[in-house]
């Protein structure tokens, strides 16, 4: 039964204390969420921490969710939310962050298999500033322009911008990369 | 700009996008099922701490006038009386000009009251305030429960936009009430709760954890970023109740576990210089004392590992009492032919350790230390934050650079893994591990370990379970704000280790090089001191200290139970204050009926006490037993163990302690003074100085 409630109805008797929707709620959108993370963060250690995080508080963030945007959408500010916080709290250290910045010390761990690519995408990734980063993280995910406005609190305009911004980046980077 | 460039362009993109697909992972199954545990602890969680708002155990959906009526009803006499004139005080809030005046600038009163309780009324859709009431009950729930998972998650943003909000969404509803109707029906649900003794319990147990609650405002301090000034002091000590007087024919026996920490005298050092006096709570005063070395009469060869001396002398803050003091000296063996060591440093990297007198100073106190070890030995590192990682693979000590480069390599960013960690670092000692050689996990941190299976009891029963494979676990602290005390002191204990803190290069130099081989080999494990006495001899005691390390009658016997180690070198006091039979400071009566006469045995007759001390030789499973009796003695007392008794007056003064009497600071100050004996490395001036400050701080 519980499959084929919405997710919004889902979102909403959650934040009525339904616990069970909640779980049904979490569980649907759990993968995709972790994904995000990853995006974020590019780390994947990193980015089990952050869903972490996101987990503990949802529970105290659901009364926040808003009947009239999608609870992905929701979903997604929330995460972002977390994620900048995160970021802000550790860029006040000397290490700006052990994601897509400095991957090479990162590396190590990683997986193996793949390596070639990931390698491109990190390298391609660390061309680009926080800002373009998340918007990428999110368009790459399917999330239309205006949806993506939505969730990092930008208007549609900045997030097209954006993205022939991160465009521009890739291609310089391309072209250096044929270069050598 | 040609197509075939835009054709690029988004070819760019794409590949991207498709890189990006892959390069995704799985979320981890484990992961996803603790999150998800976490989760719905949270959700419950929130539900919970709603629930005990309410006053009526009726759901929120009845009527607000079947409410008011329920309890009147239920209310008669004088309970009837106070709600009415609570209901009114209230329509006088709300509803009158001055009330309004009265409510605006009482931020904390407005903002914690309708809060908790209006989501008793009907939420009527479209008022603001009703809406707002759950974020805030939220706020205030998550808030506990983030406190010991530390998550992130209710980041400081979200909170206050959502606390704003509250505040904003209040306001109008004390702006205008206009509904006359609405308004009396918001007056009457916030009654119930008027008294506010009802909202203390709900809104007591948030501020404890790591948050403030300013005015209406609840605000989750970054218990990360110790550089905020708000942030507000998490630190927790460990500490028992101060041992109390005991009498000698109720309780003849008294037993404890040694402790060789000294972190203790670091923390109050450190407050000390920092212009305050320590938290009476940080005051160990065992750990103050064994702080210093003692020159104590060595063992001879052969042999026990260790020699207790006693002394019985003059009580210098009561003329009618005696203090019983015993120093354990351990035996130093030949340095020369020590065993190979494997230490694995196990290094906090969380981003709270970005402070100069954290992970900087952590690097320079391992670089000193690195000096002292031997091409035979090995270290590793391992590091944890959010996540952990093994830094440096087992290395011989004379790869000096490379240890270096890969200390220095270290910064600070991310939440605290300790458990990670600590399983880490224990797999990690197991291959460095080979016969006849110590392996010792060094764990630096500032504070506690709040990601993933944290309780301190999981912990500790983690340590306990590894302590078995005789890898040893000593906890060195730095920098203060969320120093973990308790968690250090339940770490160490149970990992068979000791526990220093680290505040200066100083201390780095005593606790990592001066005083290395005793911080690293042990020569005596579960060191556990029992004192009989005897009733016709002593009517009262009191163990000065050691109250953490307090242990059964029964458990001295018994091997099973865990005790304190002694390094090679190390010295151990403990003092009690006795008092002797018919001795005017006695401070309670003798019994009429005791059996005193026929106990006694005229052979032991005076004897003042008896000594026991049991411990095992290092990796061993049997106990040895040493015994003495204690006789008075008519000796002056030695500069040892007068130093020792200042010490234990100072902490007793840090502690404001009843025993005292007169006996003040510069008693203390000229007893310590006229003792620092040789005082090679300057403690002993130190601690004067210490003692002179906490006097000039005491007074204002």
């Amino acid at each position: 039964m519980r499959m084929t409630t919405s997710d919004e109805a889902l979102a909403h008797a959650a934040a009525n204390g339904d616990g069970e929707a909640f779980s049904a709620l979490l569980d649907r959108h759990y993968d995709r969420l972790f994904g995000l993370c990853f995006r974020l963060t590019g780390h994947r250690a990193e980015a089990e921490d952050l869903t972490q995080d996101i987990c503990a508080a949802l529970p105290a963030k659901l009364s926040s969710y808003k009947a009239k945007s999608r609870v992905s959408t929701w979903l997604y500010r929330v995460a972002v939310n977390a994620a900048h916080d995160r970021r802000r709290r550790r860029a006040t250290y000397a290490r700006h962050s052990e994601g897509w910045g400095d991957w090479e010390t990162g590396r190590q761990a990683e997986i193996a298999e793949a390596a070639d690519k990931t390698d491109w995408l990190h390298t391609a990734m660390a061309q680009l500033n926080d800002d373009l980063r998340d918007t990428l993280a999110l368009v790459l995910d399917d999330v239309t322009h205006s949806e993506a406005a939505q969730i990092l609190g930008v208007s549609e305009g900045t997030i097209s911008w954006r993205i022939s911004e991160a465009k521009k980046k890739l291609r310089a980077f391309k072209a250096q990369e044929e270069a050598q | 700009m040609t197509s075939d460039t835009s054709h690029n362009r988004d070819n760019n993109l794409n590949d991207l996008k498709a890189a990006m697909q892959t390069a995704t992972p799985l979320a981890d199954a484990t992961r996803r099922t603790e999150n998800f545990r976490l989760a719905q602890k949270n959700f419950a969680n929130l539900q919970e701490s709603r629930d005990p708002a309410r006053l009526t155990s009726e759901p929120p959906k009845q009527g607000v006038i079947k409410g008011v009526r329920h309890m009147l009803h239920t209310l008669s006499g004088k309970g009837g009386l106070t709600v009415t004139t609570a209901l009114v005080a209230c329509g006088f809030l709300f509803l009158t000009p001055q009330g309004q005046d009265l409510l605006r600038p009482t931020g904390g009163l407005i903002g914690q009251a309708p809060v908790t309780e209006i989501d008793l009324g009907t939420p009527t859709s479209g008022n603001s305030a009703v809406q707002a009431a759950p974020v805030a009950a939220d706020t205030s729930g998550t808030v506990t429960e983030i406190a010991p998972t530390n998550a992130i998650g209710a980041t400081e943003s979200d909170l206050r936009a959502e606390a704003d909000m509250i505040t904003d969404d209040l306001s109008a509803v004390q702006a205008a009430p206009a509904d006359m109707a609405e308004a009396e029906s918001f007056a009457s649900e916030i009654a119930p709760s008027a008294p506010l003794a009802l909202m203390a319990p709900q809104a007591g147990p948030a501020p404890a954890g790591r948050v403030q609650a300013t005015g209406g405002l609840m605000r989750m301090a970054p218990a990360q970023d110790a550089a905020a000034p708000s942030a507000p002091d998490t630190e927790a000590f460990a500490n028992a109740d101060q041992n109390p007087l005991k009498i000698v024919s109720d309780e003849p026996v008294s037993t404890f576990s040694i402790d060789v920490d000294t972190a203790s005298y670091s923390v109050i050092r450190q407050s000390l210089n920092a212009g305050q006096l320590p938290p009476p709570d940080a005051v160990r005063v065992e750990e103050m004392i064994n702080y210093f070395p003692y020159d104590y009469a060595a063992p001879d060869l052969g042999d026990a590992p260790f020699q207790p001396t006693v002394t019985v002398m003059q009580t210098p803050w009561n003329a009618d009492t005696q203090l019983l003091h015993i120093g354990i000296q351990g035996t130093l063996p030949a340095l020369d032919d020590r065993p190979p060591l494997n230490l694995v440093f196990l290094i906090d990297t969380s981003g709270s350790m970005a402070d100069a007198n954290k992970l900087p100073l952590l690097i320079q106190s391992f670089r000193l230390m690195l000096d002292e070890l031997r091409p035979e030995d090995q270290v590793a590192i391992v590091e944890y934050a959010g996540s952990s990682g093994l830094v440096l693979p087992a290395t011989a000590a004379s790869e000096r650079s490379t240890i270096l480069n890969a200390l220095q390599s270290l910064g600070a960013g991310g939440s605290t893994n300790g458990q990670g960690g600590l399983e880490q670092a224990y797999a990690v000692a197991a291959t460095m591990a080979e016969d006849g050689e110590v392996s010792r996990i060094l764990l630096a941190t500032d504070g506690d370990f709040n990601v993933g299976l944290s309780g301190t009891t999981e912990l500790t029963d983690f340590i306990a379970k590894k302590r078995d494979t005789g890898t040893y676990l000593s906890v060195l602290g730095f920098g203060r704000g969320n120093l973990d005390d308790a968690t250090m002191q339940a770490l160490a204990q149970n990992g068979n280790g000791i526990a220093a803190y680290i505040d200066t290069l100083n201390e780095a130099q005593k606790v990592l090089v001066d005083q290395l081989s005793g911080a690293l080999f042990p020569i005596a494990g579960d060191v556990k001191v029992q004192v009989e006495f005897n009733p016709t001899q002593i009517a009262e005691y009191r163990l000065i200290g050691y109250e953490t390390r307090a242990l059964r009658r029964e458990d001295f016997n018994n091997d099973a139970v865990d005790a304190g180690e002694l390094g090679a070198g190390h010295s151990v006091t403990a003092i009690y204050e006795i008092t002797p039979v018919g001795s005017p400071a006695q401070l309670s009566d003798p019994l009429r009926y005791s059996g005193a006469d026929t106990a006694t045995q005229s052979a032991a007759a005076d004897e003042l006490a008896f000594l026991r001390l049991r411990w095992k030789a290092p990796g061993e499973d049997d106990s040895q037993l040493l015994e003495t009796p204690v006789l008075q003695s008519d000796t002056a007392p030695g500069t040892e163990a007068q130093f020792a008794v200042a010490i234990a007056g100072f902490g007793q003064l840090l502690k404001g302690d009843s025993y005292l009497g007169d006996w003040g600071w510069d008693q203390a100050i000229a007893l310590a003074g006229d003792n620092r004996g040789v005082d090679e490395f300057g403690y002993r001036n130190e601690a004067v100085r210490m003692m002179r400050l906490a006097q000039s701080l005491s007074d204002q």
